[in-house]
């Protein structure tokens, strides 16, 4: 794997008010790796991607996502990347397909390139009997993951998961997590927010987020090694309660 | 270009698939039209009179009659005292009283001065005022059949020249209210259900939470507005087309002016009210405030906008404040062009201001609107 840096993070902060979301976050994602941005509920997970993906603008620290800073590029930025919100964000009243079409078209691909690519797609997935279907008619397994395929059909150069197997059952979630691995194969690197800490352990990379701060930041073999422990599970443990201390 | 169509194809797809939403669209409109038209009228229809004739003379009773004699009129009862007839008027029985005093015959033919008294239930004030006016114009023509009638001495000549004044109602003959109200109230139709869909449109994509997937695209800020302005921009205008046929079938409104020429106006007009949709939609995070803001708004400005009232007899503050009120505009004109049959160049300042307003309006919409909070 190439150690160049596709996102970097320095001393990023962001404060709500008093509130300090993100503090002092430094880190790197290199090219092409999956990397794990682990935390619990209210870390400040959904706050540090959302400043990646140029939805919030962070309050100090320099951000660079793609090559482009994110006070003043974020529109460069957004057409480098996909993005799949926790809030499940196709329309439910459009069809598997005219949702493709819809942000195939926002993003500027010719409507021949829509219909090749999303052949293949529907094609790869299984999901022929989905596509005339309207949203709220299809299963949440597979919005799931017919989301996270049209957050990276204009093919980014990142895309950002942020908790995207919420509320899945464990089955649909390895099938995710094969998707996943497939779009790192294209080489789209992976940035995913989980609180499945099994889940970390798919990844190439993690980090673990307490109370506004990054905890540590390593692949998760090392972490396991390091704190000892016997899965990613546990060191979320540890970790947590060492910044609590 | 591509990416607006995108959008505007997108919209249509979900509008035409909401069951509710093309009910709303046309058939609500067209009910409003046909029961707001005829319902609406400032026109007198029927005047219930009782009478208090303490004279019981011949003139008395000719007075009397005279009255019963106009369409407008019905005279329900007679009383001996003013009290019991002010009581058939407070229980709604009756909306006016005709007071005739003792000796009215007498003092008439000899100090050929006599009064008589018009007590009006005036809670509506328009209607008391046209009750007065009627019976005013019905006591004076009395006044002229009396005299010929009593006063035998030749008339020298000059005496009883007056001015007759015969008015012709210009634009409006019959004074129809409903020629009046029906462009009015297609209007007030058109402007609700553009900013009310627009606004709304907005707000619920941010409910819904659609707008962060479509923030973290490179979408540009004004190809979304007028992605969401388009759309709804056609369907006011197929409504107004809709509307006219209707007002035209139903009530045979006159259209005096050019076609062209209104909908030219109106499709600039709705941009206006459509801007003002999405740019109250920026500042709403839900469908209720939204509804509430934009009805706030509308509801003044509809008030104030001349639909029921001539904006003339505003007081001055007010007629300031119309200047800002784009409803004011389209009322104005919309009428000039289908009562009066006006051509461009009579319309032509409201045409410059409204097409100022609209790229304003539109700006802030595209400026408040955020795509990085």
């Amino acid at each position: 794997m190439s150690q160049d840096s596709i996102i970097i993070v320095k001393d990023l902060v962001k404060k709500f008010g008093n509130f300090i979301a993100n503090d002092h976050l430094t880190f790197d994602v290199y090219q092409g790796e999956i990397f794990g941005f682990l935390g619990a509920n209210g870390a400040g997970k959904t706050t540090a991607i959302r400043i990646l993906c140029g939805l919030s603008t962070p309050t100090s620290g320099k951000v660079s996502v793609a090559g482009y800073d994110a006070y003043k590029q974020t529109e460069k930025i957004k057409q480098n990347i996909g993005y799949m919100s926790q809030r499940f964000s196709l329309y439910e009243d459009l069809t598997a397909f005219e949702n493709i079409q819809f942000y195939g078209g926002i993003y500027g691909l010719s409507s021949k390139e829509i219909k090749s690519r999303s052949a293949k797609l529907f094609d790869r997935l299984g999901f022929e009997e989905f596509q005339k279907k309207q949203i709220k008619d299809i299963p949440l397994g597979w919005r799931q993951k017919l989301a996270f395929s049209v957050a990276i059909f204009h093919k980014p150069k990142i895309v950002f998961l942020d908790e995207p197997t919420g509320g899945v059952d464990p089955i649909t979630r390895r099938q995710f997590w094969d998707l996943i691995y497939q779009a790192a194969n294209d080489g789209i690197t992976i940035f995913v927010t989980t609180h499945y800490m099994d889940e970390a352990e798919y990844c190439n990379r993690a980090s673990i987020m307490v109370d506004g701060r990054i905890a540590d930041i390593d692949t998760p073999l090392n972490m396991i090694k390091k704190y000892n422990a016997n899965s990613m599970d546990d060191v979320f443990y540890i970790l947590a309660r060492k910044m609590v201390d | 270009m591509r990416t607006i169509g995108y959008i505007i194809r997108k919209e249509f797809t979900q509008i035409f698939r909401n069951k509710s939403m093309l009910p709303i669209i046309f058939v609500m409109p067209i009910i409003q039209l046909i029961i707001l038209v005829n319902a609406a009228t400032l026109d007198l229809k029927r005047v219930n009179m009782v009478v208090v004739d303490e004279d019981l003379s011949h003139s008395s009773r000719a007075l009397v009659s005279k009255f019963q004699g106009s369409p407008f009129y019905k005279i329900k009862a007679a009383f001996f005292s003013v009290k019991e007839a002010e009581e058939a008027v407070l229980s709604g029985d009756a909306n006016v009283i005709l007071h005739i005093p003792v000796h009215f015959e007498r003092k008439l033919l000899k100090e050929n001065n006599v009064s008589v008294q018009l007590l009006i239930d005036a809670i509506n004030g328009v209607a008391a005022g046209l009750t007065n006016a009627y019976s005013t114009a019905i006591i004076a023509d009395f006044n002229k059949d009396i005299r010929a009638e009593l006063v035998t001495i030749p008339i020298p000549d000059g005496m009883y020249k007056t001015i007759n004044t015969i008015p012709y109602y210009w634009y409006n003959p019959q004074l129809s209210y409903k020629n009046f109200m029906v462009p009015g109230v297609l209007g007030i139709l058109i402007t609700m259900i553009g900013m009310f869909l627009a606004c709304m449109n907005l707000v619920r994509e941010k409910e819904i939470g659609t707008i962060e997937q479509i923030n973290v695209t490179p979408i540009r800020k004004y190809q979304f507005i007028a992605g969401k302005l388009i759309p709804f921009w056609i369907i006011a205008l197929c409504e107004l087309a809709f509307g006219l046929t209707v007002g035209k079938l139903l009530f045979n409104t006159p259209f005096l002016g050019s076609i062209w020429l209104l909908f030219s106006f109106s499709a600039l007009y709705l941009i206006v009210i459509l801007g003002f949709g999405l740019f109250i939609s920026t500042f709403a995070d839900t469908q209720q405030q939204a509804m509430f803001v934009s009805w706030f708004i509308a509801m003044v400005f509809i008030m104030m906008s001349g639909l029921f009232t001539s904006i003339e007899n505003m007081p001055n503050w007010a007629q300031i404040m119309n200047k800002i009120n784009p409803i004011a505009y389209f009322m104005r004109v919309v009428r000039m062009i289908v009562l009066k049959g006006s051509g461009l160049k009579d319309i032509l300042p409201e045409f410059i201001y409204l097409f100022g307003y609209a790229i304003l309006i539109v700006n802030l919409a595209i400026w408040r609107y955020r795509k990085t909070a």
